[in-house]
This record gives C-alpha cells, sequence and structure tokens, in this order.
C-alpha cells in the first residue's frame, strides 16, 4: 500500500529512485541538491537498493559516469545544481545526442557571480537548448510522481532521451511535506525494466558517437529535434496513465481560475503555490485574475499556452532568473516568441524577481499584476521590470 | 606482409580488432601502437575513445573501423565514462540481467587528452578503483588540432604555440611524468610501451587488462606530421627514443619498479633529435644541456627499480 508521510522532497526522490530500482547513481555533492544523493548512497549502503553509486570527482564526470552507464545499458539517475549544472554542460548536449536516457534532478539555485547557494532557475536557463525533456515541479509530491515517469518517458524506445526534473533549491528541495510515496509493487508494475536496445555489448558490437561531416549533421540533429517534438504524445501517454493508476493527473500546462480572467500570471515551479493564494485574495477583492503554470518547459508547449492565455487581455511573466542584455526574462522571450504570429493574443509584461533565494510573498505577486496592469494600461511596457530592486 | 606466415602466426594473432580501413596520417606511429593494443584485446572488449586522432581516424558517421564496441562522446572524459561503463556491468551482471562473464573497458586517448584537459576525470577514476585500462598514446602535442604543445611535449621541441625563435627555445618546460602521477595513484599496474617493440607492448596490454582494478601504459607515439620527419622512421625513431633514454620501457606492479630493456650504454641524443624538424634549431649546447638530463633521470629510474625490488622481496 502506499502511504501518506512526512518527508524532505530531497529524501522522497531519493526514496522513489530506489523504488524505480535505478541501477547506477554517478554525483558529485553541491547545495542544495546534496540531500537526494546522501540518502541514495544511504540507500544503497543499507542494502535498500542495490545500485553501484559512483562518488565522481567533479560533476562533469558526474555526467561522463551517466554517459557510459546508460550506454551500458543501465537505468541511470544524477542530481545537480547551479555550478555543477555548468561545469557539466557540454556533457549535457552529448546525452542527447548520443539519445542516451538519463534522468536527472536539477535543485535549481543561483549561478555565480557573486557566490549564492540559493535557488533561482539561472542555472537551468542556460540548458534550454540542451535536447533534454525538461519539466519544473511546484511541490514534493510532483517531484516523486514526475520522477517515476521520467524513467518510463525518458526510456521508451521511440524517445531515448534525458530528463531533467527542476525542484527549486532550499524552497522545494529542503521542504518537508506530506507526500505519497507509492509502494514497491505498484511502481514495478508501472515502470516497465530498461532493455535498452543499442547498449554496448562484446555479443553485438555498436559504435557510439563517432563525428559527423557537414554532410550529415544536420539530419543527425534534426532526427534529434523530431524525436524530442514527438516525445510529447509519449509524455502525455505516461501522465494519463499515471493518472489512471495513481490518482493524480499531470498536464503540460496548468491553469488556476483563468475562465473569465482579464489578467494572467505565469510562473513556473514551486511559487506557483504562493501565486495561487494571490490569485485567490485577488478574487476576493473582484478583480478578474488567474494563473497559468508551466510544467512542461522542453518540448515546450505551443498549443498548451495559447489555449491558456488566448482569452485573457494581460499576460504577467514571472522569470526567475536575468536573460543578461537580453529582451526580457527567458520564459516571457519564449512565449512572446510563441504568441508572436497569433492574431489574438494578450499584451504581455516581464517580470524578473526571486533572483538568488529572495522570497517572494503573496503581496509581492499582487503588486506583479499592480506593475503589470498599469504598465499596460499606460502603454509603457519596458522589456522587462526587475522587481523589488534597491539602489 | 608477405612474410607474416613464416615469421609471426604462431606468435601474433591475425585478428584485426582495428580494421585496416582508417584515415591516420602515412606512416603514424600511433596507429600502428593503438592496432598492437587492438591485437592483445580479448573479444569481451569495450573500447572508449577519447577525442583526438584515434577517433577521427577511425570513425566517421556511418563508417567505423572498430570490430568491438566502441565508443566516443568527449576530449576529457574518456577515464570517467569507462568508470560508467564498468559500474553498469557490475550491477547488471550482478542482477542476473546480462551473463556473468568478464568484459573489459579499455579507454584511450592522446596525451593531450590524459596528461592535459583529462588529468582530472583520469585520476578521479583512479582513485575510486574502477576495473579498467586507460591507454595514453602519446605523440607529445596536439596534433589533431595542428601541433600545438601539450604537457607531454619535450623541453625544446618546436611546435605550433611553442615555436622556436630568437627569443624561444620551443618548448619551455621539461616533459610531465605522467607514469609517476599514475603510479602515486596506487594502482595494481601502470606500463610504458612503444610499438617499436610490439611484443612488449601486447605482452603489457595483456597484463593490464587482466589486472583486477585500474591499470595504465603508457605509450611512445612517433608522429611524422607533427614531428617533420620523413614517413618511414616511426620504427627506428621509437627505438632510438628508448635506446637513447628519451623513453624508457618499464613497468611498475604493485608499485615495483622494472626496467624491461635496460640499456648499459645510451646512445647520443643527436641520433634521436637530428631527423626531426621540431628540434633541427636546438644547437649543441642545448642539445647537451638536455641529454644530460635525460641521463640523470634515467639513473634514477634505475635507482627506483633497485629500492622499491626491496618491496617485492619483503
Amino acid at each position: 500500500m502506499s502511504k501518506r508521510i512526512g518527508i524532505e522532497t530531497s529524501l522522497a526522490i531519493a526514496e522513489t529512485v530506489k523504488l524505480v530500482n535505478v541501477d547506477v547513481v554517478a554525483a558529485y555533492p553541491i547545495t542544495p541538491q546534496t540531500h537526494i544523493v546522501e540518502h541514495i548512497a544511504d540507500l544503497c549502503a543499507n542494502g535498500e537498493l542495490d545500485a553501484e553509486y559512483i562518488p565522481v570527482e567533479s560533476e562533469h564526470s558526474a555526467m561522463s559516469a551517466c554517459l557510459g552507464s546508460s550506454a551500458g545499458g543501465a537505468r541511470t539517475f544524477t542530481a545537480t545544481a547551479s555550478q555543477g549544472l555548468e561545469l557539466m554542460h557540454e556533457v549535457l548536449y552529448v546525452a542527447s545526442g548520443m539519445r542516451l536516457p538519463i534522468v536527472m534532478a536539477v535543485a535549481n539555485r543561483a549561478v555565480s557571480a557573486p557566490l549564492s547557494i540559493w535557488g533561482d532557475h539561472s542555472d537551468v536557463m542556460s540548458c534550454r537548448d540542451t535536447g533534454w525533456i525538461q519539466v519544473f515541479v511546484e511541490n514534493g509530491q510532483e517531484a516523486v510522481d514526475m520522477t517515476i515517469c521520467s524513467f518510463i518517458i525518458a526510456e521508451d524506445p521511440s524517445v531515448l532521451l534525458p530528463f531533467m526534473i527542476n525542484l527549486d533549491g532550499f524552497h522545494l528541495s529542503h521542504v518537508i511535506e506530506p507526500i505519497i510515496l507509492p509502494d514497491q509493487d505498484e511502481v514495478k508494475a508501472f515502470v516497465p525494466d530498461f532493455n535498452y536496445k543499442y547498449r554496448l555489448d562484446p555479443h553485438n558490437p555498436v559504435a557510439m558517437g563517432d563525428f559527423a561531416t557537414p554532410a550529415i549533421f544536420t539530419e543527425a540533429k534534426w532526427a534529434n529535434e523530431v524525436a524530442l517534438t514527438n516525445s510529447r504524445a509519449v509524455i502525455n501517454d505516461v501522465w494519463d496513465r499515471f493518472y489512471k493508476t495513481f490518482g493524480r493527473k499531470y498536464q503540460a500546462v496548468e491553469t488556476y481560475k483563468t475562465e473569465d480572467a482579464e489578467t494572467l500570471l505565469m510562473t513556473m515551479g514551486s511559487f506557483s503555490e504562493t501565486a495561487m493564494t494571490a490569485i485567490d485574495a485577488m478574487r476576493e477583492q473582484g478583480r478578474k485574475v488567474g494563473l497559468v503554470r508551466i510544467r512542461l518547459w522542453r518540448p515546450f508547449p505551443f498549443d498548451d499556452i495559447y489555449e491558456a492565455v488566448k482569452e485573457c487581455k494581460n499576460l504577467i511573466i514571472l522569470d526567475r532568473a536575468l536573460s543578461a542584455g537580453g529582451p526580457a526574462g527567458p520564459v516571457a522571450s519564449e512565449v512572446k516568441a510563441a504568441l508572436y504570429n497569433k492574431s489574438v493574443k494578450p499584451a504581455i509584461v516581464s517580470i524578473v524577481g526571486g533572483l538568488g533565494g529572495r522570497d517572494i510573498h503573496v503581496s509581492d505577486f499582487i503588486n506583479m499584476v499592480d506593475i503589470g496592469e498599469k504598465a499596460i494600461k499606460n502603454n509603457d511596457i519596458k522589456p522587462f521590470e526587475i522587481y523589488g530592486v534597491r539602489g | 606482409m608477405e612474410d607474416y606466415n613464416i615469421f609471426a602466426s604462431r606468435v601474433v594473432t591475425k585478428n584485426e580488432p582495428l580494421a585496416p580501413g582508417h584515415r591516420a596520417c602515412i606512416g603514424c606511429g600511433e596507429v600502428l601502437a593503438m592496432r598492437l593494443a587492438a591485437k592483445a584485446f580479448n573479444k569481451n572488449t569495450i573500447v572508449v575513445n577519447a577525442t583526438g586522432c584515434m577517433e577521427i581516424i577511425a570513425s566517421q558517421v556511418p563508417y567505423n573501423s572498430w570490430r568491438l564496441p566502441w565508443i566516443h562522446t568527449l576530449f576529457e572524459n574518456a577515464a570517467a565514462v569507462a568508470s560508467g561503463i564498468e559500474s553498469a556491468i557490475k550491477v547488471l551482471s550482478r542482477k542476473n540481467r546480462i551473463p556473468e562473464e568478464e568484459i573489459h573497458v579499455v579507454a584511450l586517448g592522446g596525451d593531450g587528452a590524459t596528461v592535459d584537459i583529462g588529468i582530472q576525470a583520469l585520476s578521479g577514476a583512479f582513485e575510486r578503483g574502477h576495473n579498467i585500462t586507460y591507454i595514453c598514446f602519446d605523440n607529445e602535442a596536439y596534433m589533431n588540432t595542428g601541433i600545438q604543445r601539450s604537457s607531454a611535449t619535450p623541453f625544446g621541441a618546436s611546435t605550433t604555440t611553442s615555436p622556436a625563435g630568437k627569443k624561444s627555445i620551443g618548448q619551455s618546460t621539461w616533459k610531465k611524468d605522467t607514469p609517476s602521477i599514475m603510479v602515486a595513484h596506487n594502482i595494481p599496474y601502470v606500463a610504458t610501451a612503444c610499438p617499436s617493440y610490439p611484443f612488449d607492448l601486447m605482452e603489457k596490454i595483456e597484463k593490464a587488462l587482466s589486472t583486477n582494478g585500474p591499470s595504465y601504459i603508457h605509450i611512445f607515439s612517433v608522429c611524422p606530421t607533427g614531428w617533420r620527419t620523413k614517413s618511414d622512421l616511426a620504427i627506428r625513431l621509437g627505438r632510438l627514443a628508448v635506446e637513447t633514454g628519451v623513453f624508457p620501457l618499464y613497468e611498475v606492479e604493485n608499485g615495483v619498479y622494472k626496467m624491461n630493456k635496460i640499456e648499459t650504454e645510451l646512445k647520443p641524443l643527436s641520433l634521436y633529435t637530428k631527423p626531426q624538424g621540431r628540434f633541427k634549431h636546438l644547437n649543441d649546447d642545448q642539445l647537451s644541456a638536455i641529454e644530460a638530463r635525460i641521463h640523470s633521470e634515467y639513473e634514477a629510474l634505475k635507482e627506483k627499480c633497485e629500492l622499491t625490488q626491496v618491496r617485492e622481496d619483503m
């Protein structure tokens, strides 16, 4: 029987790694991801999880060892954050380019300098084009459920792509929440074994990672892109099956009180729960506001986002990352680009806030809606607003 | 190779895990070393290749010269990738998902991939004790990108990023002693080899593969293109490197040093340097100074053999 327990999100992810019977974990310590891999190391040390735990000397080697273990046919997991994600950056492209279904949890954190161990989305925003499937989770339960689903999606023979689960560093990774951990047998029945058809096997030699000349490189990249785009069907299917089996429903884009809303907030990650409280407060005052939350970041859910925002007049998008010298926050830039050719679309205000672990409270979300509505009303929309900055 | 059957059929396998179809330069000593090494691989071997000459000459979608399972990912991470493969084999075998049998994981890299950019990943993999063999094919510079100096480039050699000139002797630093760094990891087997001594090379590969734990082989690989030599000199220059003391052949088993070929009298260094364009700017005084240090290092190596022999006798 599945049980509902109070558990830290990081530990719950580690417990889920056990439930899906991961074979190899290669990881390097970095705050705020460490609790995940520490607990996995514990599970291995206690014999609760039969896996090889490779305590590598860097994140670059963590992801490189993951390439090797995945190519060797082992179900592979790692976790990182911030500088660690940046250090493994070049390896991320190889994981997707070589179609290796590695699953990685990223406890999102700011990137130096100045050094900050606290959360925002700066780290992962440099990884948008790495070819990984990427989701942003809102709470501990979702982190667990996405971890279960991620292996099925990534390892599906028609997908074979790496999968990144983004969870907010500290704000989510270190929070103890009531979480339903499914029963081992339930998970075993739901998650098929990983049988990698192309694994490195002396009895059936394959060559992996040949270089490509200009005559074939474009075709190789296009094949990757088609696989990533087509993974959406598998993602939908796995989430549907998850709903039927476990009763919790997930979709690419979530909406909250968006019917009849004139102004919509758009968020990603755990701050969305605070935003919902802000929406409730504003609704009580009679304001027609709602919330859109993006769960699936790659492949980008164009149609879902359009469906969610096409009726509203004002769209206010919160980014927890700064695109230095760029046109707006990263999420706002992409949503703007996605809507550009639509004849009916809302006015969009990009707000950057919550950097380096700075909290965003209910009152802040209400302020953001005020700022956004005012800018649109006065026809004074800047490329982006930086929220709450001093000096 | 019409005399092959007369001389070598009983001592060397005719198997060629590295097929003759590849794109190495004429006279390449490195691909010869790789071919010989491959002949000594067991058929249950998985090859991990770092980016570099040996990777690009053997691969190009959709062709590959390897008859063994082969993987290339990046420049600096071959040892880490190998450690992941070894771990996968271990756990899948334990969980009865693959047949229980010995599978060797061998990582290959050039000197740049090994002693410069990849030394961290290599050090990590060896420290963790993975059962892998790492082979460094040392041609003493970044040849694939156009003869740039590495930390394995010998003192005085002119390269494109350590050019000799009015104010430059060429490479201004002494070659990094990578085998010693590997020995310092307390791994069970470290050896040097050279394709001019093919049987020694192949025996060492076999020994490395049968070692339980990490093993390292550093292979001297003559590069006619980068060393500015004639293309028929790879074997001769390899021999001269050993006979002049530039590249001694030795192995270190569990910390015990043993020289495989002891020169009672080292040949003059100029025999080795003269045919090479990369050294042609060096004058006699400079060559003498280099020779003196080579001799002193040779003596130090012999001493190490004597000193560590005590450990074996214990």
